[in-house]
């Protein structure tokens, strides 16, 4: 275990070692991706210079909210997020040379491009969140600095399932890659603001179908103390990590299935 | 020793074929329809077949990428889908067409990364490299990024990279494709030294037929699917009458008509006249009767071209599939 992890490291250094011999391109990137999630901050302050309660939330408890998954999306998309790029992996038989390694598939094509240029999103992620927790009024126990620390953890967990699910559907429809796109970044998206905002029947796929509201929504409200404007119960923001857990094991079976049922490209 | 073996081994596809505006029709394609092998350890084997023949197909489901929707499959004792991760560790693969190495890092680098990936313990991986280095030159190229070496260098570090661990078999898809003259003849070298040493089973497939003529003793042609030839080149001439030809120039056309058994005159020009013998046929009779003509200049005989045998085994076997 520790020498397989060992062998990842050394996988994931040369990564590194590759990206940087495109110093210039490394550091745009980083650049960019700063300037892109603070665009998405500055669309909820605008909308609260317009309104000072959006759906029963106060611009305090909604940024909170947004740093909760910003946090967790970041973290997930440092890790994987490359596997967007499966379809490019398929297409052009990387994915080839990859299962004739004696190592796993997915670790593989993840360490094949892990995204340092996406640091600045982390940090600038933690940055949110830390001003959030200040603005909030949070009545802290230890139970609650718990709560702050999984929330993000087993979010991204969550966002990892999703990702690798999503991205599975590369296996048999190499154009995929939109539809791919439009569910994890809207995902992303949904999380960022109280689902007590969108209509009815789009909360309950996305929040309750495919699990979303359990990222941020649900434990940010067991860290506000506040009761859900939806009716929903107290331990709802204690069930992240069953939920997490659950999406994982899909995401898993629907990744080996994937594998199994790789068609190759020609030659 | 049988070290790949396979039964009635099948590939088939589903594709989607317009049909219509908007319809689409599934049909089912089969890339390999019913291949049996059996390949023995140290043995050197050329797979060949037109584009599209199924051969890739072949490599990978033996290499443990594609499963195989039909018959069984066993390599080096193992499973390859169900066991790929045990079964990569005992087998090289180079897929001519596709690289392998860390294209923004140093030629080096990939070697020494490989010998983490494979656990290979670091005296064995030096004794390996260094006979690589001296074998395919690469010192010289050792620290240039992939990304900036020529084909022939690439491929050179590919086939240093597939046998670092010391694989049982050796895969070769196509590793001359698009080489120059000289770094084509740098690779077959390589490989017949490390056929003629017995330890790896190499099995290569190949359009270069030269390849197959410097390497192989055994040749499998597949078409459609499935396997039309087995065996030996010689088998493979004699199977489809394939003729050396005797070019005989002479000082004084002939008074009298050349008649042995199995040789027949394809051509005369002048002084200069083509046999064609039979494979079974002496070329003897032929060269004393000449002789004894007291007019003959010069006789050159050309061995069979593998390059028709090959030619026609692949248009028997279209018209055999239309019909």
């Amino acid at each position: 275990m520790g020498d397989t992890l060992r062998i990842y490291a050394k996988l994931i250094a040369a990564q590194g070692r590759s990206q940087a011999s495109y110093r210039f391109s490394f550091w745009l990137d980083l650049g960019s991706n700063v300037i892109i999630v603070g665009a998405d901050l500055l669309a909820v302050l605008v909308i609260f210079s317009r309104v000072p309660v959006l759906a029963g939330f106060s611009v305090t408890e909604t940024v909170l909210l947004f740093g909760l998954s910003l946090n967790a999306f970041s973290l997930a998309d440092l890790f994987v997020g490359n596997i967007e790029r499966i379809r490019f992996y398929v297409r052009f038989g990387t994915l080839d040379t990859v299962l004739i390694r004696p190592l796993g598939v997915l670790p593989q094509l993840l360490a094949l491009d892990v995204g340092f240029r996406r640091i600045g999103r982390i940090i600038y992620s933690l940055a949110v969140l830390t001003v959030a927790l200040v603005l909030a009024d949070i009545d802290w126990t230890p139970w609650r600095v718990v709560l702050l620390i999984a929330t993000p953890l087993f979010g991204a967990m969550f966002f990892c399932a999703f990702f690798i699910a999503t991205s599975t559907v590369a296996f048999w429809w190499i154009e995929s890659g939109e539809l791919a796109n439009a569910l994890t970044y809207g995902g992303r998206d949904f999380t960022s603001y109280p689902i007590t905002v969108y209509g009815n029947w789009f909360r309950r796929i996305f929040a309750f179908g495919l699990g979303f509201a359990f990222v941020a929504y649900y434990p940010g409200l067991a860290l506000l103390g506040r009761a859900d404007p939806l009716g929903g119960p107290m331990w709802l923001g204690l069930v992240s990590p069953v939920v997490a857990l659950a999406a994982g094991g899909v995401a898993a079976a629907f990744w080996r299935f994937g594998v199994r049922h790789y068609r190759s490209t020609g030659s | 020793m049988k070290i790949i073996e396979t039964e009635e081994l099948k590939k088939t596809f589903t594709v989607h074929i317009k049909a219509g505006r908007f319809r689409r029709k599934r049909t089912t394609v089969a890339a390999v329809d019913g291949v049996s092998l059996s390949i023995q350890r140290g043995e050197m084997v050329g797979y060949l077949g037109p584009n599209g023949a199924g051969k890739s197909t072949t490599l990978k489901m033996l290499t443990g990428v594609l499963q195989p929707s039909g018959g069984l499959v066993s390599v080096c004792g193992l499973t390859p889908v169900a066991q790929r991760i045990k079964l990569a560790r005992r087998i090289g693969v180079v897929f001519g067409q596709r690289s392998t190495l860390w294209w923004d890092l140093p030629l080096r680098d990939s070697f020494e990364l490989l010998r983490h990936v494979y656990r290979v313990p670091p005296a064995e991986h030096a004794a390996r490299l260094r006979t690589c280095r001296d074998l395919l030159d690469l010192d010289s190229f050792a620290d240039t990024p992939v990304r900036q070496l020529s084909l022939g260098q690439r491929m050179r570090g590919e086939l240093t990279t597939a046998l670092l661990h010391g694989p049982e078999i050796l895969f070769l898809d196509e590793p001359t494709i698009g080489l120059d003259i000289v770094s084509k003849q740098a690779v077959r070298g390589f490989l017949a030294e490390l056929g003629e040493r017995g330890d790896t089973t190499i099995v290569l497939t190949t359009h270069d037929l030269a390849d197959i003529e410097r390497l192989c003793r055994r040749i499998i042609v597949i078409d459609h699917g499935r396997v039309v030839h087995d065996g030996s080149i010689d088998a493979l001439h004699a199977r489809y009458g394939s003729r050396r030809r005797v070019i005989v120039d002479l000082d004084a056309p002939l008074e009298t008509p050349i008649d042995v058994p199995g040789v027949e005159l394809e051509s005369s020009t002048g002084t200069r006249l083509v046999f064609a013998v039979d494979g079974s046929a002496s070329v003897g009779p032929l060269v004393s009767q000449l002789t004894a003509s007291g007019t003959l200049r010069d006789l050159t005989i050309a061995e069979p071209e593998i390059e028709d045998v090959i030619a026609r085994l692949y248009q028997q076997a279209a018209v055999r599939s239309l019909g």
